[in-house]
């Protein structure tokens, strides 16, 4: 008989896992995919498994910005992206350049790197699930937070959205 | 849940958006592999925000997805200028700077 306090844990460890092969499988398709499509499809698998993690936790306001923006928005801008520049679908040409063999070595090596340097700083670590995350994580903490400690930033980040958009057409006009 | 397992694939993603950026040819792609790496910087943000039980990481990481918005939409339109005015997204073939 398992307590309920440790059967909640085992199904947090589960979901963690599950979502995280999918992420690492999708994300390897994202990078090897010879279709340019496939490849975009990949990657909502990727946003939307990042957005499972926020809701494990407990940080919705993140995760459900993650699903309107990411999957909403940035990819639907590359699927125009790979329309508008008729990229080859399948067949015509590999996708890959000639230094692919030295990009794995390097991405994994840094990966060897980076997870050594994780279990050696964090391993024991743990995150403590407890009802102060699920006040965290809403809507009322986050926007105070964002209007009280980072308004500036804030104000900064809405300059710059509208610098990228009057450039982005600037750039992307036909004159 | 160890703080680590989010790190640990946080830094698998980060290593896959570089392998994306450094192998792939195809403009498009190398932007959809630094999204993956932006990701994975906002999976730690997130994480290290439930650890420490403070909001800072999850406001950090609403600012990078902002910031990655931005970034696709002025990314996305030099790939249209350079589409228009060479007639390819190859990035190999894009070396008129090379001297």
């Amino acid at each position: 008989m398992i307590t309920p306090v440790l059967g909640a844990a085992v199904a947090q460890n589960v979901a963690f896992y599950l979502l995280a092969a999918a992420m690492a499988v999708s994300a390897i398709g994202v990078v090897r995919s010879q279709n340019v499509v496939h490849a975009a499809l990949f990657l909502v698998v990727v946003l939307a498994g990042a957005a499972g993690l926020y809701i494990l936790v407990a940080a919705e306001f993140v995760a459900w910005v993650q699903v309107l923006i990411y999957i909403g928005a940035i990819v639907i801008l590359f699927l125009f992206g790979i329309m508008l520049t008729r990229a080859p679908m399948r067949g015509t040409g590999s996708l890959d350049n000639t230094q692919k063999w030295a990009a794995a070595a390097v991405s994994l090596f840094l990966f060897g790197v980076v997870t050594a340097l994780l279990v050696d700083a964090y391993g024991g670590k743990e995150i403590k699930l407890k009802d102060s995350l699920v006040v965290l994580g809403n809507s009322n903490t986050v926007g105070t937070s964002i209007f009280r400690d980072y308004l500036v930033p804030f104000e900064v980040v809405s300059m710059l959205l509208l610098a990228a958009l009057v450039g982005a057409v600037v750039i992307a006009r036909r004159d | 849940m160890g703080l680590n397992q989010f790190l640990i694939l946080s830094a698998f993603l980060f290593c896959t958006g570089i392998y994306g950026v450094l192998a792939r040819k195809n403009a498009v792609l190398v932007l959809m592999s630094i999204e993956l790496m932006l990701n994975a910087v906002n999976i730690n943000l997130v994480a290290f925000s439930a650890f420490r039980g403070t909001v800072s990481g999850q406001v950090f990481a609403l600012f990078v997805i902002t910031i990655a918005a931005a970034e696709v939409g002025v990314g996305l339109a030099i790939v249209l200028l350079i589409y228009r005015n060479e007639r390819t997204s190859d990035l190999d073939e894009v070396d008129q700077l090379k001297g």
